[in-house]
């Protein structure tokens, strides 16, 4: 009788808990509010940094812009995204699983790195296409020109139309084929029934995969900053870095990020409550079986459109960038004399600012992989074993950053952990704290799933014969959790390795990170380093995430 | 004195009793089943006799001493107990021979012990040439006897069984409940054990409680749970009855079409309505009307079913009641038929 469990240890494990992501989430974002509303020296209430931040015409017209390449983004995305989702999904079209790899790849590539490879493609006078524009018509000037908002939107649109495609795609293998039969039996052709039955049925999926294009267009910073900037026009992204220019205007900076951070929330929310509630997102066609779509000679068409596509974001941009990786100069073309590993020697073994670089991306993106999951386990655990009552406020929290586009997230923990008393500004703790924070939400969804897959009585089964909770922890479920462990670890560690929104804002001079290096590199115009660092980053992505297949399988990248 | 004792349990999830009122002691070495429809609480009775959850009110004990109790409760791992789940929950990342050896490891055996221990329950669980294998090699009766053999080698003070036969195909669920059953036979270990499947309790119990709606309505030995049931649900759970109402005026039992003599009868009130469940087993067609004494009424077939092993009949006596009625398969009568059904008085059981 001494041993009843009259102060229970799972209490103070969730106090634990809830300390660390309140000081994870909830800070960042209550001093972003409170300082956008705060006088700078003072400390004082005031409207002033919102009439400061929104009084100026060029501030307006960001946002606008914004605005404009969220909804071009959105718009080419699915253009993009939908044709190809359908093509691979339901019909005979040929090569769909080479087709599939690109896709594939298009989601690997940074969105700052396929920036650079259209700079090199559609630079106004030296780009590839315009060079080659030129010597086949003899006219005077090239015909693309990326430096604008039409470039702009295509270049992200070729990054983000994956988003689509998985969505979709994922909705079309489960409508059973009897859907269509069903319409083909009443006298409706394959044309008309992809129309009016196949399509409308996804067309959820293809809106959720259109509202994640959207805000990932509205949140990117590197892109807009490589292509926006000397095209002369801001979106909200580069008009933020602006306002930490010197002298560092946090609270400005603060006020301006609030629509961004609304337009996030309110898209979730309509993605669930509106597309949610509609019942035939789930149109899971009980075993139903799914055929294909003879396309006839038309496969041939599809197949060039995704070919086309496919160019668009992955053979160009790969191509002119591992040209101008390998090359003394990218504008002298392919040529014998032109190859060297001169920019690879000199990242790898000259530059120590390169060496250190390469080094913190890895350990910080290590470091945050580790503290995402230790801790989104241990919420998983209290979750869905119901240890404690509230439990669900934990879930929600960690799922909380989804809706922060990193380059808030970055000012919040600008405002909240950079002044002192922590002075965390330009420290590696502070980039792997906010780091752990922006891929949080990641690393909860894969532990819980684990978690859930995990029959609570393999555990009970430990009590009953005498063991503790740890012990069960330790003996039982961690061994059969390390699959999809491993799994989350690579899917937070890649994005991480990445990130550059949240970085710009947070790193030192002794804590640069490869995205940050790279995107420096690009203001300096030196292209060739710039290729050769990108191709290093690229590898290394490549290498972990074939690692992640074999460990976990084909769908571990589109499980989140 | 009682091994386990149950003492005015209850559990409540907000303001819906799962379990209440509930009373149970068992003997050392005592096989009771908590038998009863899904949804009734036997086994959030079982989790709580296991720990897993605390009752809202009431007290457990064994051996004496109080396990659980509304202030707090021994955690799971305190009280030497074991239990097989009904998803087996044997670990997949353990060996058999790992899976077995996990509770003897734990109380510090040496090593030399848990190995023979482990290699004699392998022995009687017919799994000893199966130690090397994991559990995803395994077919799920093999899982079932590694989860039997776990949780009987550590001797526990009290073996609980969730539903364990339930992901069983049929053939191997009754062949496993005799295995259970010699199981306790030999290690005669006080065993808890929680079912929906009346067969399965009947086979496996010295007693049987018979739970509905978070309550227990009967706790009797098998025999007498089927002949003297109390209840009109324990009467129609356990096997298939009629119920018939009488009225008593003093010497006989008046049912409409037939009468007994209330001697004749066991526990019937002396005045007023009753009812009685009648086996359909226990009743007799006859085409010739029998002698005097025989409790008979004049009935005609309603329908019938031929089951292989006997006949299903719907006897209707004239005042509109319809009874149950199965005969041997040679007893043939037609749909339409006239025929006298004769009563046994000793299988009349008034219930409440």
């Amino acid at each position: 009788m001494r041993r009843f469990r009259f102060a229970d240890p799972s209490m103070f494990l969730w106090l634990a808990l809830i300390g660390v992501l309140i000081f994870l989430i909830a800070m960042p974002m209550v001093r972003l509010v409170i300082s956008s509303f705060q006088e700078p020296e003072t400390g004082r209430l005031t409207l002033s940094n919102y009439i400061e931040a929104y009084g100026r015409a060029r501030h307006l017209q960001a946002l606008w812009n914004t605005f404009e390449l969220g909804a071009g983004v959105a718009a080419l995305s699915c253009l993009f995204g939908v044709p190809l989702a359908w093509a691979v999904a339901r019909t005979d079209m040929p090569a769909k699983g080479f087709i599939r790899l690109m896709v594939f790849g298009a989601f690997i590539i940074p969105p700052y790195l396929g920036a650079i490879g259209w700079i090199l493609l559609a630079g106004p006078n030296a780009g590839w296409l315009n060079k080659v524009w030129i010597a086949l018509t003899g006219a005077e000037s090239g015909l693309f020109n990326v430096y604008s908002m039409a470039g702009l939107i295509v270049v992200i649109a070729v990054t983000s139309f994956p988003y689509v495609f998985v969505f979709t795609t994922g909705a079309l293998e489960l409508v059973s084929s009897e859907m269509e039969d069903a319409a083909n039996i009443l006298g409706a052709g394959t044309l008309r029934t992809t129309f009016r039955v196949t399509l409308p049925l996804v067309l959820p999926a293809i809106i959720g995969g259109l509202i994640i294009s959207f805000l990932e267009a509205i949140a990117l910073f590197g892109a807009p900053a490589l292509i926006a900037l000397p095209a002369r026009f801001h979106v909200v992204s580069t008009q933020l870095w602006q306002f930490f220019e010197y002298p560092v205007r946090v609270e400005q900076a603060a006020a301006y990020a609030m629509p961004l951070l609304l337009i996030t929330i309110f898209m979730f929310w309509l993605q669930r409550t509106v597309l949610g509630r509609r019942g035939y997102t789930t149109v899971s066609g009980k075993g139903g079986e799914r055929r294909v779509t003879r396309l006839g000679r038309w496969r041939w068409a599809m197949l060039g459109y995704a070919l086309f596509v496919c160019a668009l974001a992955v053979f160009l941009p790969m191509l002119v960038l591992t040209q101008a990786a390998f090359a003394r100069a990218w504008g002298r073309g392919f040529s014998l004399d032109n190859l060297t590993l001169q920019n690879f020697h000199y990242i790898l073994f000259e530059q120590t600012q390169a060496q250190n670089a390469i080094i913190n991306t890895f350990v910080y993106s290590g470091a945050t992989a580790f503290a995402a999951i230790g801790l989104s386990l241990a919420i998983a655990y209290v979750v869905t074993r119901k240890l404690v009552p509230w439990s669900n406020v934990l879930a929600f929290l960690c799922l909380a950053p989804f809706v922060i586009p990193g380059i808030v997230l970055a000012i919040g923990f600008y405002a909240a952990y950079a002044p002192p008393p922590l002075a965390l500004y330009g420290t590696a703790t502070i980039l792997i704290l906010a780091y752990t924070t922006r891929f949080l939400p990641i690393a909860y969804t894969s532990s819980a799933a684990g978690m859930r897959s995990i029959n609570p009585e393999m555990e009970e089964a430990v009590r009953i014969l005498g063991g503790s909770r740890l012990l069960a922890i330790r003996k039982v479920l961690a061994p059969l959790l390390k699959r999809s462990l491993a799994g989350a670890w690579i899917l937070v560690f890649i994005p991480a390795t990445r990130e550059l929104s949240s970085a710009i804002f947070l790193v030192g001079p002794n804590t640069r990170v490869i995205s940050v290096m790279l995107f420096d590199l690009s203001e300096e115009g030196n292209f060739e380093v710039l290729s050769a660092l990108g191709m290093i980053l690229l590898v290394a992505t490549l290498i972990i995430a074939a690692l992640g297949f074999r460990a976990i399988g084909r769908d571990f990248m589109v499980r989140s | 004195m009682s091994k386990l004792v149950l003492r005015g349990i209850e559990k409540h999830y907000g303001d819906t009793p799962a379990v209440s009122g509930l009373n149970l002691a068992l003997n050392e070495g005592e096989f009771v089943s908590l038998l009863g429809p899904s949804g009734c609480g036997k086994t959030t009775t079982l989790r709580m006799i296991a720990g897993f959850i605390d009752p809202t009110a009431g007290t457990i004990e064994m051996n004496g001493q109080l396990l659980s109790s509304p202030s707090g409760a021994l955690p799971p791992e305190k009280r030497q107990m074991s239990m097989i789940f009904q998803s087996y929950a044997v670990w997949p990342n353990m060996t058999v021979q790992q899976n077995v050896a996990f509770g003897l490891e734990l109380r510090k055996l040496p090593r030399e012990e848990v190995r023979r221990r482990v290699g004699e329950m392998l022995e009687v669980v017919h799994m000893g040439h199966l130690a090397a294998r994991y559990p995803a090699e395994l077919s799920g009766g093999q899982q079932q006897r590694v989860a039997l053999a776990r949780a009987i080698v550590i001797q526990p003070q009290v073996l609980l069984l969730d539903e364990p036969l339930s992901n069983l195909d049929a053939n191997l669920r009754e062949e496993m409940r005799f295995e259970i059953r010699r199981l306790h036979d030999e290690f005669r270990i006080t065993t808890v054990y929680v079912t929906h499947d009346q067969a399965e309790a009947m086979v496996t119990s010295d007693r049987i409680a018979v739970m509905n709606q978070g309550r227990i309505e009967q706790v009797d030995d098998p025999h007498t749970l089927y002949t003297r049931p109390k209840t009109r649900f324990v009467a129609g759970f356990i096997g298939r009855t009629n119920f018939i109402e009488g009225t008593c005026n003093g010497a006989q039992v008046e049912f409409g079409s037939f009468a007994v003599p209330l001697a004749s009868l066991e526990d019937a009130p002396s005045s007023g309505k009753a009812t009685f469940s009648v086996r359909p087993q226990s009743m007799r067609l006859s085409r010739a009307r029998l002698p005097d004494g025989v409790p008979q009424a004049a009935v005609t077939i309603a329908e019938r079913a031929y089951l292989g092993e006997f006949w299903d009949y719907v006897a209707a006596p004239e005042n509109g009641v319809r009874l149950r009625v199965t005969a041997p398969p040679l007893e043939i009568y037609q749909v339409g038929e006239s025929a006298w059904l004769a009563f046994d008085p000793k299988q009349m059981t008034p219930i409440l």
